[in-house]
């Protein structure tokens, strides 16, 4: 009669040492980044531009390109982002056609980062003749993010409460002023999330940009300017051992950036899910 | 005033039909670079040779599928254990404050850029490897690893959502019938969330199957059929990304065609996973 509960005991260890396992990896390579790049970083790494290749001096132009680049995915993901979801949760009951656009949601998230690459590289650069350049890599960042945005503001517009809706409605107001003047500044802080989150994993992309925004390292001056990202910057000094101190430096910075951006995402849409349960 | 109710809806409607015309964009895009080479060569020539010499004109990527698969299935290896004892402990056996403090740290975690893993192996398997099992440190063990503490977070974040989504009077019901915790879990809980663990651990093998930058910086991207856990591979990915810049030609729709060979492959994974959660909620 004691097999069981010696079982138990048992299993209890051997899942809590997975758990231990897996928490102390990932908290392994956040601390050893840290501990060899927090040495590099300080304000003339961020605010100088990079010598002989980045072999020497900062990163300032890739700070730069990282946050035009985002933006510019942004601004042209979130309304497709946010109408979709509106028309999702709003305008529709759960049919066919809702089926089908969350199926393709769900595919295009899936879709490695290296065929939106491909797919933005012969569209915009060669097609379109966008060359590298800063709009050809937000519009194919905004395409891969779309999802993201998608279904965080699904999410928030569903945990606006029905009866918001139902006041808003008999007191004569139409469905598009409900939603505009109610629902929509009610799901604020989850919409903003689901953009926050769009903006980390532009961050991240290093295939993508490579494949449509190119990899000069200047301070880009127009929309069809190449630029080169942190991401793209780290990636070609540890790939081509230019210089491994900048390479921490640069992945301190992107590991910080990326934490913080997430974290308050996290504590945003937490916010809106305590306010409305 | 209803119309332009009316035309608000239309609008939204075309706007939530967009992320359709993307995929079926891409997937143009990328049919209509690459389909002719495939055409020209055979599907069997294509997919089942191992002979990749663009200056000869000849394209199989048998090699690059093989490492591909090689590389997938050790990181799924890998990362099964972690994350499941890691979702199954959080779930079932810690308090819940410890669960709303930990569940969130590893999402954030997944949020690491994937180039910073990539140097991970670089910098810590690579010596590692050379030292202890021989080779030159880029191969299929290393970027098997890597990708799987990759997944780990995506792994883990499905499964404790899947697991808490049991409804409480299962495990109350089994509990009270006498069992262990371990035994409902195995029996009772781990069943109930099977569909939802499965499709994290499909959308973990898609994750796998499509990172490019960090298995180029720790594959090695030989063209070969490996022997040996130590032997360097080349994924679909990293064939794309390495030889894009510089293709022309055939070469250049070869390349698009193992982009097509990729992309199918994702988009079967993402119907399995949709029709396995599907059946799921059915039931």
């Amino acid at each position: 009669m004691l097999k069981p509960i010696f079982w138990e005991q048992v299993m209890k260890k051997i899942l809590f040492v997975g758990t231990a396992i897996t928490v102390f990896i990932l908290f392994f390579i956040i601390f050893y980044i840290l501990k060899n790049g927090l040495a590099v970083v300080d304000m003339e790494f961020l605010l100088s531009s990079p010598k002989d290749f980045g072999r020497a001096g900062g990163i300032f132009p890739c700070i730069v390109g990282t946050i035009v680049l985002s933006l510019v995915a942004i601004i042209i993901a979130t309304p497709l982002g946010v109408g979709t979801s509106i028309y999702l949760s709003e305008y529709t009951r759960e049919s066919k056609l809702t089926s089908i656009i969350r199926f393709g949601t769900d595919c295009l998230a899936g879709i490695p980062s290296i065929i939106f690459g491909l797919f933005g590289f012969v569209l915009f650069v060669v097609y379109l003749g966008l060359g590298w350049s800063i709009l050809s890599g937000g519009l194919t960042i905004a395409f891969m993010i779309l999802p993201t945005i998608i279904r965080t503001s699904e999410e928030a517009i569903k945990s606006v409460p029905d009866y918001y809706r139902e006041v808003s409605l008999s007191l004569g107001g139409t469905k598009w002023q409900t939603i505009v003047k109610v629902v929509l500044p009610s799901a604020l802080p989850g919409i903003v999330t689901g953009i926050i989150l769009g903006v980390a994993r532009s961050i991240e992309e290093t295939a993508i940009v490579i494949f449509t925004a190119g990899s000069v390292l200047r301070i880009p001056t127009s929309l069809f300017d190449s630029c080169r990202t942190m991401s793209v910057h780290f990636y070609i000094l540890a790939r081509e051992g230019i210089s491994m101190e900048n390479a921490y430096g640069t992945a301190t910075i992107l590991i910080i950036t990326i934490l913080l951006i997430n974290a308050f995402a996290y504590w945003l849409m937490h916010r809106l899910m305590a306010k409305y349960s | 005033m209803k119309s332009r109710e009316n035309l608000i809806q239309f609008g939204l409607l075309i706007i939530a039909l967009s992320t359709i015309v993307i995929l079926l964009l891409i997937a143009l895009f990328i049919l209509k670079e690459g389909l002719p080479i495939i055409l020209r060569v055979g599907i069997k020539g294509f997919i089942c040779s191992t002979h990749w010499s663009p200056q000869q004109g000849q394209f199989g990527i048998l090699a690059m599928i093989i490492g591909t698969a090689w590389i997938t299935a050790g990181a799924i290896l890998v990362s099964l254990p972690l994350s499941l004892s890691c979702a199954i402990y959080l779930s079932e056996f810690s308090t819940p404050k410890v669960r709303g403090t930990l569940k969130p740290i590893i999402e954030l975690l997944a949020g690491i850029p994937s180039v910073v893993y990539g140097f991970m192996g670089m910098v810590i398997l690579f010596p590692l490897i050379r030292n202890y099992l021989g080779g030159a440190g880029p191969s299929i063990l290393t970027a098997s690893v890597i990708l799987g503490i990759m997944i780990l977070p995506t792994i883990t974040s499905i499964a404790i959502d899947s697991l808490q989504a049991v409804p409480h009077s299962y495990r109350e019901g089994s509990l009270s019938l006498g069992a262990t915790r371990w035994q409902t879990i195995r029996m009772v809980i781990l069943p109930a969330a099977k569909t939802g663990i499965l499709s994290g651990i499909i959308l973990g093998i898609g994750r796998a199957v499509g990172e490019t930058m960090a298995v180029i910086m720790i594959a090695g991207n030989s063209v070969i059929i490996p022997k040996s856990l130590l032997d360097p591979v080349r994924t679909l990915t990293a064939n794309i990304a390495l030889e894009m810049n510089y293709a022309t030609g055939d070469h250049r729709q070869a390349l698009f065609a193992t982009g097509i060979v990729l992309f199918i492959t994702i988009i079967i994974l993402n119907i399995i996973a949709h029709t396995i959660a599907r059946g799921g909620v059915e039931k």
